[in-house]
């Protein structure tokens, strides 16, 4: 039984994993260097250039509130457009998602957070008024006919709250579904989550939202990442988001790192043979650029370690 | 599963079962979700920080302050600390004051504290010293031997051989050896592999029986030769265990290694050798090691080396990181349910005080994450 129950390990894994990469957008909206909008695209061209499925593009937020996103209008417009490769943004509001429709966004994002301090906090509104606000949203997506992806944030700790239920997040998870997201990514926003919270979060959520409609955005702020996304692989999520060079540090603590690095999670995925459709070297190339543009050292091992095979 | 012949062990083949019932595969699939029991409910940490971790640190660190890092790292509950070298300091000027760092170091009851020991010199100056457990080391690659302890692989068979029939001689109930063992590729003589791998072998004489916990290093990739057979590794996990160890540590030296790697690797060395005296020792270069040391405690391995602050770099890859740290693995572990008698608060304070001397930044993710953490409420509970 030893020897069936260590085989169950292998069998249960995805054959292809589906990486969405956030580096433009979740991992430059973190970064403190305002970058020019000619090394966005730049960026977004060789990431498209990699094999990377979904890249998100950029935020359709107010510059107000998110300078670095200021561009997004030259950004959607300036990408060169790979066929077969998705370019999701994120839409706050209505207003934005009208704004995103006009300079050619396809594909949309909105989010919500498992816990009520956090989404006071940062948005002034409860959690379910927060969904509310994207029934206009989604009835304009419905009417456009563009898939909409949903976020769920601090699903494993809140840097407020502390512990976070795994029924909360199954509760806005289930939301965010049934008002018509095609995809549900679960935000371990702080990186506190260890195999043991994440295998009981996603036991809850995929009980109220079909698992192949899962995804895992995980966080590398306490060097968990890779394990919980196995775990997640595991229980058969393949969906996984990550950055380039792990973009984009911890906002709630000062030089942290955020981000899990799409290049340590794509060396991960290939070394248990599951497929990706990714070029690692290109990617790494990408990773490399950005870093340089930024002056900064990448986040990921692979790309930092030297040693040849 | 070691000797069970390979007719049984056909019968008992995963592909076999699934061939004869076709049914099993669906049923083990909806087991997957079943993560309650799959962990041991302990997991032994070896601490290699003070002296695997420091002698790939490039600066050389005062010996009162590796003295203080021990004795910190001994009041946080490790079993296991790795304290120093009898080696020549002309090799390895680190550990140059072994004698002053095991003397002076306060030893906490029910905590190890083995030392290598490259011949019956270093052998002679540790025991008077005052080691309880001591390493010898050889190697099967004549380049590696003749670079790191100036003699033939025969000669140091030889003063391996010649230490412990020494220890038995004198009846010192000396508790450890290591020997390492570079092994190398088949194109020479032996049968084992790689100019990059050595096997350190544990010896425990637990009076009268004499233990032994050899460390095979390199058992997922070689920076010469690459991609490692699995059944090489068994190989030597096998042969080694077969000579009396007790305890085998399989090292990821350059840490190429990933979960699926892994799995491959311990699922060989499991037919070879029982689960329970396997260890891992896994490298971060790649960012793997946590999911490696996961996939190693789902196949039931229940003894982990770290490094506290992630000391010592990548010899291979130059600006690095090496060793995994300790502090996240506990925090791992930890999270996961599994005990370890360690508190993970007080080997952070070792990490700061050691990274501090080092005039470093630590290679802890959770060390860094709790140094700048604005008075965030969950990030204190796992801990």
């Amino acid at each position: 039984i030893l020897l069936l129950h260590t085989c169950v390990k292998c069998v249960s894994l995805p054959e292809k994993v589906k990486i969405v990469e956030v580096g433009p957008r979740d991992g430059l909206q973190n970064e403190k260097t305002m970058v020019p909008t000619e090394t966005k695209i730049n960026l977004i061209d060789m990431l498209s250039a990699s094999g990377l499925p979904v890249i998100e593009a950029t935020s359709f937020v107010s510059p107000k509130w998110v300078p670095q996103m200021a561009d997004q209008v030259e950004v959607m417009k300036g990408i060169d457009r790979k066929p077969g490769v998705s370019y999701p943004v994120l839409t706050p509001n209505l207003k934005g998602f009208q704004a995103a429709i006009k300079a050619g966004a396809s594909e949309v994002a909105i989010f919500g957070a498992a816990s009520e301090l956090f989404s006071k906090k940062n948005i002034n509104c409860s959690v379910d008024e927060s969904l509310q606000r994207f029934d206009e949203v989604m009835k304009a997506a419905k009417e456009f006919g563009v898939p909409v992806r949903g976020y769920v944030s601090c699903v494993l700790g809140c840097p407020y709250e502390g512990k976070v239920a795994p029924e909360k997040v199954a509760h806005v998870a289930k939301r965010l579904y049934s008002m018509g997201c095609y995809e549900i990514s679960l935000g371990d926003t702080i990186g506190v989550g260890t195999p043991g919270s994440m295998s009981k979060m996603l036991e809850a959520v995929s009980r109220e939202v079909p698992v192949n409609a899962l995804a895992v955005h995980c966080h590398d702020t306490y060097g968990q990442a890779l394990a919980n996304i196995l775990v997640a692989l595991q229980m058969g999520i393949s969906v996984v988001d990550s950055s380039v060079a792990g973009l984009g540090g911890c906002p709630y603590a000062q030089g942290a790192s955020g981000n899990v690095a799409t290049e340590d999670v794509v060396y991960m995925l290939h070394g248990l043979g599951i497929q990706t459709g990714v070029d690692l070297s290109k990617l790494m190339d990408a990773g490399a650029f950005i870093c340089r543009t930024l002056n900064r050292k990448t986040n990921s091992k692979v790309a930092q370690a030297t040693c040849k095979l | 599963m070691g000797n069970v012949p390979t007719t049984v062990k056909h019968c008992l083949s995963y592909e076999q079962l699934i061939q004869d019932y076709p049914w099993l595969k669906r049923w083990l699939l909806e087991e997957k979700t079943n993560t309650g029991h799959e962990f041991p409910e302990f997991v032994k940490i070896v601490e290699v920080g003070p002296r695997d971790g420091l002698q790939n640190e490039t600066e050389i660190v005062p010996t009162g302050v590796k003295i203080q890092l021990i004795d910190m790292l001994s009041g946080t509950g490790l079993p296991v600390i790795e304290a120093t070298s009898f080696v020549s300091s002309k090799w390895v000027p680190q550990m140059a004051d072994h004698t002053d760092v095991l003397r002076g170091i306060q030893r906490a009851p029910h905590v190890r504290y083995p030392v290598l020991t490259p011949n019956m010199q270093g052998f002679q100056d540790a025991v008077a010293a005052g080691a309880t457990e001591v390493a010898v080391f050889g190697s099967a690659s004549e380049t590696f031997s003749k670079k790191n302890i100036n003699c033939s692989i025969d000669e140091s068979m030889l003063r391996f051989k010649e230490v412990i029939n020494t220890a038995k001689e004198r009846q010192i109930p000396v508790r450890g050896f290591i020997i390492s063992i570079r092994i190398i590729s088949c194109h020479h003589h032996q049968c084992l592999d790689s100019m990059g791998g050595f096997i350190l072998l544990l010896i425990r004489a637990d009076a009268p029986q004499l233990q032994i916990s050899p460390y095979v290093s390199c058992a997922l990739g070689c920076p010469h030769e690459g991609y490692i057979e699995p059944s090489k590794v068994s190989e030597v996990a096998k042969s080694l265990y077969e000579l009396g160890c007790y305890e085998i540590s399989l090292g990821d030296t350059i840490g190429v290694g990933t979960p699926g790697s892994m799995f491959k690797m311990l699922q060989s060395v499991m037919k070879e050798v029982p689960t329970n005296a396997l260890a891992v020792h896994c490298h971060d270069t790649y960012g793997q090691a946590l999911p490696n040391i996961l996939t190693a405690l789902q196949m039931g391995v229940c003894v982990v080396d770290s490094a506290v602050a992630g000391l010592g770099g990548c010899p291979y890859a130059q600006g690095s990181s090496g060793n995994v740290s300790t502090e996240d693995v506990l925090y791992m572990l930890h999270g996961m349910g599994i005990e370890t008698g360690v508190n993970l608060a007080k080997v952070i304070e070792a990490g700061d005080f050691i990274c501090n001397a080092l005039h470093r930044e630590t290679n802890s993710k959770v060390a860094k994450a709790r140094g700048r953490t604005l008075g965030c409420v969950s990030v204190r509970e796992n801990i």
